[in-house]
């Protein structure tokens, strides 16, 4: 098994386990060409990637183009903000006025759920969904699994807890998915308001005291508070979300055992998360960064090998 | 597929014997030298290398394993993608004189993405190639190597594979010519 099972990345529902595993192994490699001296394989020399960002992004779009161009990619870069969907253009226009440029493969975010796959039926350039609405984000996903890999060793039998705006999260979503398929257990914590009706359906605990999550967890993963998509108040006030809600020092001193602390970012500092818990070495969010970057390398190449010639 | 061993045990370390005393006489001491095996089947030569080199000079001599999966020329002209092995420099290279090793040269191409993978590591002051066996007659590019082991001609269509006892249980070079159907 040295293939991906699907042609496109839309979601970490699609992946087998082999699938997660096999972009491990050759994020590995990655992760050593990008701390080399020269940090550029010339695997992808003779591939065209369009970055479509319908949505804003700093760290998933400069973690994209750093892996296409490690790859030596040529890459093109297309923000809504400074296009022609602000005149009215629909999506699969503007994709297919792209795709006519001679384009192998694309990396959207978009705010509707199920973009990426909408897009992936229709164009003949392989599609990574690099974030859809509140449904899937699957290359965090990766990068967050890869990092608990790296931290303990192996994601099977971990307990990993996603503590936050959940019902607006495609992080968590992806996360579940990923983190089950590679044998974890995992919780989800905060507001009733904003955990999703049913979500034990997908076999995830449901806690709603911070502390008591934090005890039963190996790592917990904290989510920013996604307040552009809450069209509604769904808690009193941020105060008291962060009261409620957010991971101090003192409650993760309080703890009897040491857990690792991750965040997809950005991080609301004082919110979600206070700045000493942030910068302490119980965090891995700067080593998520770094190794966003192998493990969008070893998707791309992965579905690059795909590209029919 | 017809079976010719062209190297037996006995051969094999004659061979490899020669070889150290052949790089000895180029590099002496091996104090700016380094030996980088390609992955996946180089490394065995320059494990065994490194061993007898050791012996002969008594003092360790520095060696490491390149993998050249991404810098292959065939990529996307493979049914599927290769799966890249360990690369393991944790030294230096600038300024150094660099042996790449591997088991067979053939039509040269890995060589020639040995070398592009090697240069993202520093600038080299010379870089030579060993090979145990040189198919000689049949190289796409214009390769040769600076140390041969064995020099074989063979057709196209032939499989030339080192074995070694660690892996297969024997140290032997085989030959396997596939029946033709007259």
């Amino acid at each position: 098994m040295n293939n991906l099972s699907v042609d496109h990345l839309t979601g970490i529902k699609d992946l087998t386990r082999e699938d997660i595993e096999l972009i491990f192994t050759t994020a590995d490699s990655f992760k050593g060409v990008i701390n080399r001296p020269i940090k550029k394989v010339p695997s992808l020399r003779d591939i065209t990637i369009a970055n479509l960002f319908f949505e804003n992004s700093t760290r998933t779009r400069l973690s994209f183009e750093l892996a296409e161009k490690r790859l030596s990619a040529d890459v093109v870069n297309f923000s809504a903000s400074s296009s022609s969907v602000k005149k009215g253009e629909t999506l699969i226009d503007t994709v297919n006025n792209i795709l006519a440029m001679k384009v192998d493969m694309v990396v959207m975010r978009h705010p509707n759920p199920g973009a990426a796959l909408f897009l992936s039926q229709r164009i003949d350039a392989k599609v990574i969904n690099a974030g859809d609405g509140t449904h899937e984000h699957p290359t965090q996903a990766l990068l967050d699994a890869y990092s608990i890999r790296e931290a303990l060793g192996t994601v099977e039998g971990k307990k990993v807890v996603i503590v936050g705006d959940i019902l607006h999260s495609r992080v968590a979503l992806s996360n579940i998915y990923c983190l089950q398929k590679l044998g974890a257990e995992v919780m989800v914590c905060g507001p009733t308001t904003l955990i999703p009706k049913y979500i034990e359906e997908l076999g995830v605990k449901v806690e709603h005291n911070l502390r008591a999550a934090l005890e039963w967890c190996d790592v917990a993963n904290m989510l920013r508070i996604q307040l552009e998509r809450q069209d509604i108040k769904y808690f009193p006030s941020l105060r008291e979300y962060s009261m409620q809600f957010g991971l101090t020092k003192e409650v993760l001193n309080s703890l009897n055992k040491q857990i690792v602390v991750m965040h997809p970012g950005p991080i609301n500092r004082g919110v979600e998360i206070t700045s000493d818990v942030a910068d302490s070495d119980q965090s891995i969010i700067l080593q998520q960064v770094e190794n966003g970057v192998a493990v969008r390398m070893a998707v791309i190449y992965l579905l690059a090998a795909k590209i029919e010639r | 597929m017809e079976k010719q061993v062209i190297l037996n045990t006995r051969h094999f370390e004659l061979t490899l014997n020669r070889l150290c005393y052949q790089l000895i006489e180029n590099h002496h001491d091996f104090s700016s030298t380094v030996l980088i095996g390609l992955q996946p089947r180089g490394i065995n030569v320059v494990a065994r290398l490194k061993h007898q080199l050791e012996e002969i000079l008594g003092h360790a001599i520095t060696c490491g394993n390149l993998d050249i999966t991404f810098y292959r020329d065939d990529f996307r002209r493979r049914e599927r993608p290769i799966i890249p092995s360990v690369t393991n420099i944790d030294f230096d290279i600038e300024n150094k004189k660099v042996v790449l090793v591997d088991d067979v040269l053939f039509t040269g191409r890995t060589i020639r993405a040995g070398l592009d993978a090697l240069l993202a590591f520093g600038r080299p002051q010379k870089v030579e190639l060993l090979t145990l066996i040189d198919r000689r007659f049949s190289r796409d590019l214009p390769i040769q190597a600076d140390y041969v082991g064995k020099m074989v001609d063979t057709l196209h269509a032939e499989r030339v594979s080192v074995e070694w006892k660690e892996i297969e249980g024997e140290d032997k070079v085989v030959l396997y010519t596939p029946e033709t159907d007259e």
